[in-house]
């Protein structure tokens, strides 16, 4: 693992990655960078795919929003071999969605340098345009210098996306290429490390001179993931005690209108026809008269609990938490609180972590003959 | 719940476990009404999908049932439905579905008394532990 610094001028952090990112372009067998950039209007911020370096002047990694999981984009860009290599800039949970893609056969790995930079958080996609949508231009650079330097985030009353305040996987340990800000003196520099042997080949071509990673960052990565994982336990807790039965589970999902909006935001949830929009789910008439017939009364659209049951059992063990699908529900229900919740449970179970390695099999690809002897038999009689 | 009559589903594979459900048959052994059998051809078959719909319309418990390891007759079938048990086991439990909800085990061709007790054994529990909340409830 090599690293450097890159010097930061003006404390200018935008512009230092903006360069390091043109010069990345300029390489040879780099025909183009996925990058967030604010376009023009309304200060959005979006993943755009850049080939001409002078392109890259709204340039914006650091923006506390991320509308969609890019990982998504990274899995349609290479779903087949396009015959050129591409940079792609992104978050660590839009990094380990597409290493489950790529295990998922929904996407291919060798054509794509990952780019990944320390992740400060983002609020949630409503808020982050409630609070910076029309006016301030200048909000990133105050919002990671707050970040860097540990201020409170809550700005005009809203916080980070409750995903971010629980993700204990800030630092994108399995990009090729890695940008370091935490524990890092980033008025002056920031560290570019090469984390694989495909990064190490881009990295020798960058002209950087190697120096160590700063003793204090380990201790600062590791201080917040210590408060992130206490905000993620606090959670977990909270969202088992809201969903312990089944009474309570029809209470969470009150609001749910089976929009599917939270399927389709969902980086994993990688079916081109969801079950749940066929004609499987495409009752005939009489079946609803059938169903209410039998208690008297059904909830109107049926299958709610259903749909998110099966959700969670087709792609849980490859969750990542990045928080789209609360995101994109149109009621506000905290659907990231449950589906992490629970993922946490299935993954451990299998004693898996979705993204963490692209060597690892998926848990339901595979089997091996001597396990899981605890599931079989009906226990004692009682 | 005096007069509880618990209802289960159970998910048998054509060649192991629904063979043995007819040996019992055959053999005069007597076991609960409260079964009701799907054969189905693989324990692999078996989508998380039916379990899930399943409970939620109100069974009290579902058994899925097939063939020991090594002898499934589609070579692995089974290791698979065992991994995706495992897998509702873990997210069923979260919502107050305990382990007593969802059974597999592996019935032989020949194991019609082992298939009689293991129903007898399986009602009797499932009684004692009382009805499936979405039996009498609305589940949205």
């Amino acid at each position: 693992m090599k690293t450097a610094k890159i010097n930061v001028k003006d404390g200018d952090l935008l512009t230092t990655l903006r360069d390091s990112f043109r010069s990345i372009l300029q390489l040879e067998d780099i025909s183009a960078i996925l990058v967030p950039q604010h376009l023009t209007a309304k200060n959005v911020v979006m993943p755009t795919l850049v080939t001409d370096p002078e392109q890259l002047n709204g340039t914006d990694p650091l923006a506390p929003v991320f509308p969609l999981n890019a990982a998504k984009i990274v899995s349609r860009l290479t779903r087949k071999p396009m015959g050129a290599k591409v940079a792609v800039v992104l978050r660590p949970c839009e990094i380990r969605a597409f290493v489950e893609l790529v295990k998922l056969k929904q996407g291919r790995i060798e054509e794509v340098v990952l780019v990944g930079i320390d992740c400060l958080g983002a609020f949630k996609n409503g808020d982050y345009i409630e609070i910076v949508g029309k006016k301030e231009e200048k909000f990133t650079s105050r919002f990671y210098k707050d970040a860097l330097s540990g201020k409170n985030l809550t700005i005009e009353g809203f916080g980070l996306a409750p995903a971010c305040k629980a993700c204990e996987n800030p630092i994108p340990n399995n990009a090729d290429i890695l940008i370091g800000l935490f524990g890092v003196d980033t008025d002056n520099h920031v560290l570019i490390q090469a984390r694989t042997p495909k990064g190490e080949a881009l990295y020798d071509r960058l002209d950087l001179f190697d120096t160590e990673e700063p003793p204090e960052r380990s201790a600062a990565v590791e201080s917040l993931v210590a408060e992130r994982t206490v905000y993620r336990d606090k959670m977990f807790a909270e969202t088992t005690e809201a969903t312990n039965s089944l009474e309570k589970l029809n209470t969470y999902f009150a609001e749910c209108v089976n929009c599917y909006n939270c399927r389709v935001a969902c980086p994993v949830c990688y079916c081109k026809e969801c079950v749940f929009v066929t004609d499987v789910f495409n009752h005939d008439p009489v079946q609803y008269l059938r169903w209410a017939n039998r208690k008297g009364v059904i909830k109107m659209p049926t299958d709610t609990v259903f749909y998110h049951l099966t959700r969670i059992a087709h792609m849980s063990t490859s969750c990542v938490g990045c928080g789209q699908c609360t995101n994109a529900c149109p009621n506000d229900i905290p659907v990231m609180e449950l589906f992490r919740t629970v993922s946490y449970h299935t993954q451990k179970a299998f004693e898996y972590e979705a993204g963490r390695s692209i060597e690892e099999d998926l848990p339901l690809s595979v089997f091996r003959e001597d396990e899981l002897a605890e599931v079989v038999g009906i226990g004692k009689a009682a | 719940m005096a007069n509880f009559e618990p209802t289960i589903i159970a998910f048998v594979c054509n060649w192991c476990t629904y063979t043995a459900a007819d040996l019992a048959g055959t053999a005069r052994l007597g076991y609960p009404a409260n079964v009701r059998l799907i054969r189905v051809m693989c324990t692999g078959m078996v989508d998380p999908k039916y379990v899930i719909k399943a409970l939620l319309e109100g069974a009290d418990a579902v058994l899925v049932s097939g063939c020991h390891p090594g002898d499934c007759h589609y070579i692995n079938g089974n290791f698979k439905a065992r991994r995706r048990i495992k897998l509702l086991k873990e997210i069923l439990s979260q919502f107050g579905f305990g382990d007593e909800r969802l059974r597999l085990t592996w019935i032989g061709a020949s194991d019609g008394i082992q298939f009689a007790e293991t129903i007898h054994d399986m009602v009797a529990q499932v009684r004692t532990l009382g009805p499936n909340e979405a039996k009498a409830a609305m589940v949205i």
